[in-house]
């Protein structure tokens, strides 16, 4: 192949490798992702900088961040997200590199946030150290990860995850019987949960959560901190003997074992280093919150935490961290109806975008959708004028001339919320059915129904939405990106 | 060896000298890859006993029979596809290596010593192969591999075991006729450079003409003919297996 004589051989610009030969065919995927010009250089640059200048930039991110605003709010959405990401880091060393699906996962972040109350309260008077408790927290949530791997090790895919699941339930019923379980006495105080936690405390100075009555930041830099710790360490883990071990376990078991890799012991290890970074995690939450309930640590979290791992990519540290990120802003947004209605219609457009890229059809959905709303609105208003003289859900009017584009009736009759809603999931299902033209003359309407729906119906029950919405934003980037944000590739061509 | 009932193995007596090459040959479903598993302890034997190097390692964990020096390749292919060829090659260097998780954190001084061994050897093992696995490759993922590639890596990393004994599990199989060729070439060169005994699966008999020192037909996991591969390529019995009965008489 190398002297092949054909013309048309050589790569571009005659000096490169000629086609059909191996590098020139294994890099073209490369070659593909590089685009011209100062963006491509760009591109370039971003790619290749190293894994401690994302890190920077993410840490420097939050430390300016109580600078930057120094509203008690966002640093505690802050402190929430680092939390959060500190889980997915835990995470991300049982699902991304052991492979082992783990659904009893926030169960050692409870376990760590009691022990840290229970060892750490007025509960039964006893108040260790934080210097001290912190250590011997992480060490407990080592154990319990080891104790419940041990029954678990034999297992994979489905039956582990389902023991694993029965281990989290196992810890909510402990925790909320735990006011008076097989005659212990009342240990965890049952659902009205354990009170008056110590704060953290360094050298006889305890942290104050507030100051001057805002959300005072040594939580938020305590946290950061320890974050940045956890990170390297288990970077550092990963690039080591025993993460390329993890990895091998999670690609192929049986492989591993067979190239001298003990596979039981590396899920015990997996399973352990989890369990105490989500501890570790659960000491700063008690700590915050002075109190902890049993319910903290249940199901909704669980999916929190997973959704977070699988958007950022599974596997990649950075991935996970800025998978968390991403989802806790986008849950904390959609709280205030305001945000939630830009992020709803930002979504709508990059979804649109995403789908038809800057096209003709691009544009002719855009202009149908608008004048289809107007035209309707139009319609209602000479019917009816009751049909559109309501308020949205927040009490505010519509801004500006999309008053004059969705409908929202004062009175909204009981049958129009299930129907419009069931109707929208039904039309969207019905969207990936047809095909080519069809398609883009269907889109429309289905959009203005979208925006009547989240007037209407979603944006007056802002709980379940914040739900609804993250499930299609993880639902449309599975699509797009099967592997996650930051996932590799993972295909298994021969 | 029984599954149930059904005897895949049964009652082979066995023997490889060391620094010897041995083929095993034998139609589908004659037990030669059961044989394999046997010795690298993915199955117990249900009777008999499997001795290496003076001690039996029979019933002994899988990771534990790789650490005294047994490595082998899978017919299937089962390498870690997501992780990069390097990687491939130096995680199988874990039953000879000790840095511990915490020494990992820290980066001490024995564990970048270690790291630094580590990886000198998984590109030793890699160089190994000529450039067919050399510079760019090292740092792509083991699936962009072509199925060629992918066997030359399934070999390097068994070597990376540092083991006595490799079992190669057909080798050639999907490879053209150059390739081998090559790999024909490369078993005796991995005996003469890396000193190892090797056991052999193969059904191509350029392969097995080309490489062993002595050759061993299995059929229905009993053992129907040894010796060198002129003796076993003309025994009667071989070839009954392999085309059926009436056909050695025809001949």
């Amino acid at each position: 192949m190398a002297d092949d004589p054909r013309p048309g051989a050589e790569g571009p610009g005659g000096s490169g490798p000629a086609i059909g030969k191996d590098e020139w065919v294994a890099r073209s995927g490369e070659r593909r992702l590089h685009r011209e010009g100062v963006l491509g250089t760009i591109e370039e640059r971003v790619r290749t900088l190293p894994w401690w200048a994302w890190l920077t930039a993410i840490a420097a991110g939050f430390a300016v961040l109580p600078v930057a605003d120094s509203s008690g709010y966002v640093r505690r959405v802050a402190f929430d997200t680092l939390l959060y990401m500190l889980l997915a880091l835990g995470l991300n060393i049982v699902v991304g590199w052991g492979g082992l699906l783990d659904l009893g996962y926030v169960a050692f972040y409870g376990v760590g946030a009691y022990t840290y109350a229970i060892l750490g309260s007025d509960k039964f008077g006893i108040h260790i150290p934080t210097i001290a408790l912190i250590p011997l927290v992480v060490v407990i949530g080592a154990i319990a990860g080891f104790l419940v791997g041990l029954p678990s090790r034999r297992l994979v895919g489905d039956y582990l995850a389902i023991v694993t699941l029965f281990f989290l339930q196992i810890f909510l019923t402990l925790s909320i019987n735990g006011d008076d379980l097989f005659g212990l006495g009342n240990i965890t105080g049952g659902a009205n949960g354990i009170l008056r936690v110590d704060p953290l405390s360094f050298f006889g100075h305890s942290l104050p959560v507030q100051h001057e009555g805002i959300f005072a930041v040594s939580y938020l830099y305590v946290v950061l901190g320890i974050f940045v710790v956890v990170y390297v360490a288990l970077r550092l883990v990963n690039e080591s003997r025993t993460g390329r071990a993890w990895r091998s376990l999670r690609e192929d078991p049986l492989a591993a074992e067979v190239m001298g890799m003990p596979v039981n012991w590396l899920k015990l290890m997996s399973f352990s280093f989890g369990a105490a970074v989500a501890a570790l995690t659960g000491t700063f939450f008690a700590a915050l919150n002075a109190s902890v309930f049993p319910l903290t640590f249940s199901f909704p979290l669980l999916i929190t935490v997973y959704t977070m791992v699988i958007l950022g990519g599974s596997g990649n540290q950075f991935g996970v961290a800025i998978g968390a990120i991403l989802v806790s802003v986008v849950l904390e947004l959609l709280r205030d109806p305001g945000n939630a209605r830009v992020l709803f219609y930002v979504g709508v457009v990059l979804g649109l975008l995403a789908a038809l890229r800057i096209s003709r059809r691009l544009g002719i959905v855009l202009a149908a959708t608008v004048a289809l709303g107007f035209a309707v609105h139009a319609v209602a208003r000479a019917i009816d004028s009751s049909w559109v003289a309501g308020q949205t859900a927040d009490g505010r009017v519509v801004p500006g001339w999309a008053s004059h584009w969705v409908i929202v009736p004062s009175h909204l009759a009981d049958w129009i919320s299930p129907v419009s809603y069931v109707g929208l999931v039904a039309s969207v299902l019905a969207l990936t059915l047809v095909r080519g033209w069809w398609r883009l003359v269907c889109v429309p309407p289905v959009l203005y129904l979208a925006a009547f729906v989240w007037e209407n119906v979603m944006l007056a029950k802002p709980e379940p939405t914040r739900y609804i919405v993250l499930g299609v934003l993880l639902i449309s980037l599975m699509i797009v990106r099967p592997n996650g944000l930051f996932g590799e590739k993972r295909v298994e061509i021969i | 060896m029984a599954f149930g009932g059904l005897k895949c193995v049964d009652e082979l007596d066995l023997h490889v000298d060391e620094g010897e090459i041995v083929s095993v040959i034998g139609p589908n479903g004659a037990g030669k890859t059961t044989l394999f598993n046997l010795v690298t302890g993915v199955y117990e034997p249900t009777t008999g006993d499997i001795v290496f190097a003076g001690e039996s390692i029979k019933g002994l964990e899988p990771h534990k029979i790789a650490r005294r020096g047994i490595a082998r390749t899978f017919q299937t292919l089962r390498l870690f596809l997501n992780m990069s060829v390097r990687e491939n090659v130096m995680a199988a260097a874990y039953g000879h290596t000790k840095a511990g998780v915490f020494r990992s954190m820290f980066r001490t001084p024995g564990q970048r010593r270690e790291e630094k061994e580590i990886r000198e050897l998984a590109e030793r093992r890699l160089a190994f192969f000529g450039d067919r696995l050399m510079g760019y490759r090292w740092d792509q993922p083991a699936y962009s591999l072509s199925y060629a590639n992918r066997r030359r890596l399934e070999i390097a990393r068994a070597t990376a075991t540092n083991p006595r004994m490799l079992l190669l599990d057909e080798p050639a199989a999907g490879m053209n006729p150059k390739e081998t060729q090559e790999i024909t070439e490369l078993i005796g060169t991995l005996r003469s450079e890396g000193g190892y005994t090797i056991l052999v699966i193969e059904h191509d008999m350029h392969v097995v003409a080309g490489v062993s020192d002595r050759v061993i037909a299995l059929d229905h996991g009993v053992k129907i003919a040894e010796g060198s591969f002129e003796e076993v390529a003309t025994n009667p019995r071989v070839v009954e297996a392999y085309l059926g009965t009436g056909a050695a008489e025809r001949k």
